[in-house]
């Protein structure tokens, strides 16, 4: 019997290792294909999953289902897929890639004024902008390592910031920021005088969305997120494949230890500024999708709170895996736009059926962590994450499967003992 | 002319003279030993000849070329391997992945943008990794985290890691210091066997005497900064130089 087990355990790996090699799967192993699915499956069907709650029910708050809100969850996804790149596999923690995101909005609301309101050109113009951008900062920031290289991504992405809200208003538009006008004559489209360019993709408008109305379920299908989640999938995908291959195997030396890099005839710098100008890139794009759905930008884009979101996303997700970033972006999404509405009218509401006195002490335990004290909550939790599970969500997810397996394996012993 | 020509280096730290016009001979293909007290300056040598210290004057030539002015990595890649006295590894990566990256490193050079082919796909890479692996009795070890190994496996895998590079030279800094017995012993036969096949110049620091002799075909004995002495092992054992830098310490 133990001789059986020993023996299984000692295949099983091999195995898995032949089956993550025959690959065959658009070039990834069997695990990396699954998560890709998962993901393709979750994003796809993301307006049924995140409106569970009939509408105009009690919990209808808590739905998420909304192009805007949906729109976001993806677009900072995207931005957080990149910066994982940069972050999770070199430990180069840059504190400035807001400023990456802003110029690619900055250049796809350009093109998008001048060029076309198609939002294919602009978007590819954005992740050019931001690849030039953070080639320039990357190359400087590089020669620094550890706390010295945040500061100077922060320095760099803050000067951004001031420029376009400052010296470079004719250009950004300054405090008011840019937005399409009626005044706007992009020369590839051929607008009747006085009408607004729409954000399109070949004519398809990105606002257009299909209601679905099933019982007292409201599903939205908006064609914006759908080209924002095709958009993530294939950035996904991307980061799948830079974590699988030998790149994305330097990069993880480089964080390791770049003393033995050095010694093995690799020269770290630019593995690291390929693995930041990427990461930049990313970030553009996320940026020019913003503009393809929301046809306005302003300097506050860059402020460096923007930056320091999506470290926040990064670790509470958990920083080097792969579908870590998207969970925290997700996350941190939710929790800004759902647990913020929350006022002390609903709380009210939630607890009627307890006797006055006590409703309002209740309501007032909770109030603080809702509504407008939902940074406290997020706060909390980012805290929790940081000290119990350094690995962030990811790693919680983990243990529970581990604990379910164990529990599993626990109860085949009993059984065959039983037997 | 030696593969390496060692002329007149000095190195100061502060008020420290480290190094004392430094002169060495490696002939190619022949192992070549350092012996001396610590703080005799051993490690400081093999650190000018890799780049990371720059000698304050004097010549370190490699092959016909001189090494100083290059970085780390292009001495490296002109084929000068080295294995430090505390173990340099990738702790956070596999066993295997560590003795990839110099496999890599080898046949790409010192940046190559590989970032759409997989690590699975490299199989060329992959066995000539765990061919090494065999070579050094790590095999078993390939998938573990090379970070919590034992620091005799460390030490081994490191040497690993150098080998597979097929370097020209290849120095060691007290590649047995924190073994086992018998993990000490593997290491010799292994090395033996490098000196045999005659393809590896090799110039190795060590403090234990049985691997000095039983490996090295010249010794230098350094103490304070300077060569006392250069000779073969038979004449190093008894010579009175030696006996006075080593008084108190090991018994030569
Ligand atoms: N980077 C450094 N800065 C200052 N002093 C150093 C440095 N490296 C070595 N030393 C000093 O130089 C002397 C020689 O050191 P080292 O070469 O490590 O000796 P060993 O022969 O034991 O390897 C020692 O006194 C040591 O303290
Ligand atoms: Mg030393």
């Amino acid at each position: 019997m133990t001789d059986q087990t020993t023996q299984t355990g000692a295949i099983a790996p091999q195995a898995d290792r032949s089956r993550a090699a025959s690959g065959g799967f658009l070039g990834l192993g069997f695990r990396d294909f699954r998560l890709l699915m998962i993901v393709v499956a979750l994003t796809l069907l993301a307006p049924f999953l995140l409106n569970p709650f009939p509408e105009g029910s009690a919990m209808a708050q808590f739905n998420a289902g909304y192009p805007d809100l949906m729109q976001r969850f993806v677009i900072f996804g995207i931005f957080a897929i990149g910066f994982n790149i940069l972050f999770g596999l070199t430990g180069y923690l840059s504190f400035g890639h807001a400023a990456f995101l802003g110029v690619g909005s900055y250049a796809a609301i350009w093109m998008m004024k001048l060029v076309t309101t198609n939002i294919i050109p602009g978007i590819i113009a954005s992740i050019i902008f931001a690849a030039l951008f953070a080639v320039v900062v990357g190359f400087i920031s590089l020669r620094r390592s550890g706390i010295y290289f945040s500061i100077l991504t922060l320095a760099f992405a803050q000067m951004s910031y001031a420029l376009a809200y400052s010296v470079l208003t004719p250009i950004t538009g300054g405090e008011t920021g840019l937005q399409i006008k009626s005044t706007d004559r992009p020369f590839l489209d051929n607008l009747e005088p006085g009408q607004i360019g729409r954000a399109n993709l070949f004519g398809i408008d990105m606002r257009a969305s299909q209601i679905l109305e099933v019982g007292g379920w409201q599903f939205t299908f908006n064609v914006g997120y759908y080209v924002c989640a095709v958009v993530m999938i294939l950035a996904f995908y991307m980061a799948i494949r830079i974590f699988r291959s030998p790149f994305g195997m330097m990069l993880r030396a480089v964080k390791s230890n770049q003393q033995r890099m050095n010694y093995t005839g690799l020269s770290p710098k630019p593995y690291t500024l390929a693995a930041f100008v990427i990461s930049g890139m990313y970030a553009g794009l996320a940026g020019g999708l913003m503009v393809a759905m929301d046809t306005q930008v302003g300097p506050e884009r860059m402020f460096w709170t923007a930056s320091g979101e999506v470290v926040l996303m990064t670790i509470l997700g958990g920083a080097g895996t792969l579908i870590g970033p998207v969970l925290g972006a997700g996350f941190i999404k939710y929790f800004e736009n759902i647990v913020s509405k929350i006022n002390s009218d609903i709380l009210h509401g939630w607890f009627a059926f307890l006797p006055d006195g006590l409703e309002d002490f209740m309501v007032a335990i909770v109030y603080p962590f809702v509504g407008k004290g939902w940074h406290l909550t997020l706060g909390l939790m980012f805290m929790a994450v940081v000290i119990f599970l350094p690995g962030g969500l990811v790693e919680g997810g983990q243990r529970i499967a581990r604990l379910f397996r164990r529990r599993k394996a626990a109860d085949g012993a009993t059984k065959s003992a039983a037997e | 002319m030696g593969i390496l020509e060692v002329k007149g280096v000095n190195k100061r730290f502060g008020g420290l003279q480290a190094l004392g016009d430094v002169n060495l001979s490696v002939a190619e293909n022949t192992c070549h030993a350092i012996i001396g007290p610590n703080g005799a300056g051993k490690s400081t040598l093999l650190n000018c000849l890799v780049g990371k210290l720059i000698p304050d004057s004097g010549s370190v030539m490699f092959d016909g070329q001189s090494v100083l002015g290059r970085k780390p990595h292009e001495i490296n890649q002109m084929g000068i391997s080295r294995v430090f006295q505390t173990p340099e590894i990738f702790a956070d990566l596999t066993v295997l992945e560590n003795v990839m990256i110099p496999c890599f490193a080898a046949r790409d050079g010192a940046f190559r943008m590989h970032a759409y082919e997989t690590v699975e796909a490299e199989a060329d890479i992959r066995d000539m990794a765990m061919t090494m692996l065999e070579d050094v009795n790590m095999a078993h070890k390939a998938e573990e985290h090379a970070g919590s190994m034992s620091r005799g496996d460390k030490r081994r895998l490191e040497m690993a890691m150098c080998l597979v590079q097929k370097p020209k030279l290849l120095l060691l800094d007290e590649p047995t210091a924190g073994m086992a017995r018998a993990d000490t012993n593997n290491t010799i036969e292994l090395l033996k066997s490098i000196r045999d096949r005659r393809t590896i110049t090799m110039c190795i620091i060590e403090h234990d005497m049985n691997v000095v002799f039983s490996l090295a075909e010249r010794i230098t004995v350094l103490a304070q900064g300077t060569p006392l002495v250069e000779d073969v092992p038979d004449k190093i054992k008894g010579h009175p130089k030696v006996r006075e830098a080593y008084l108190g310490e090991a018994q030569v």
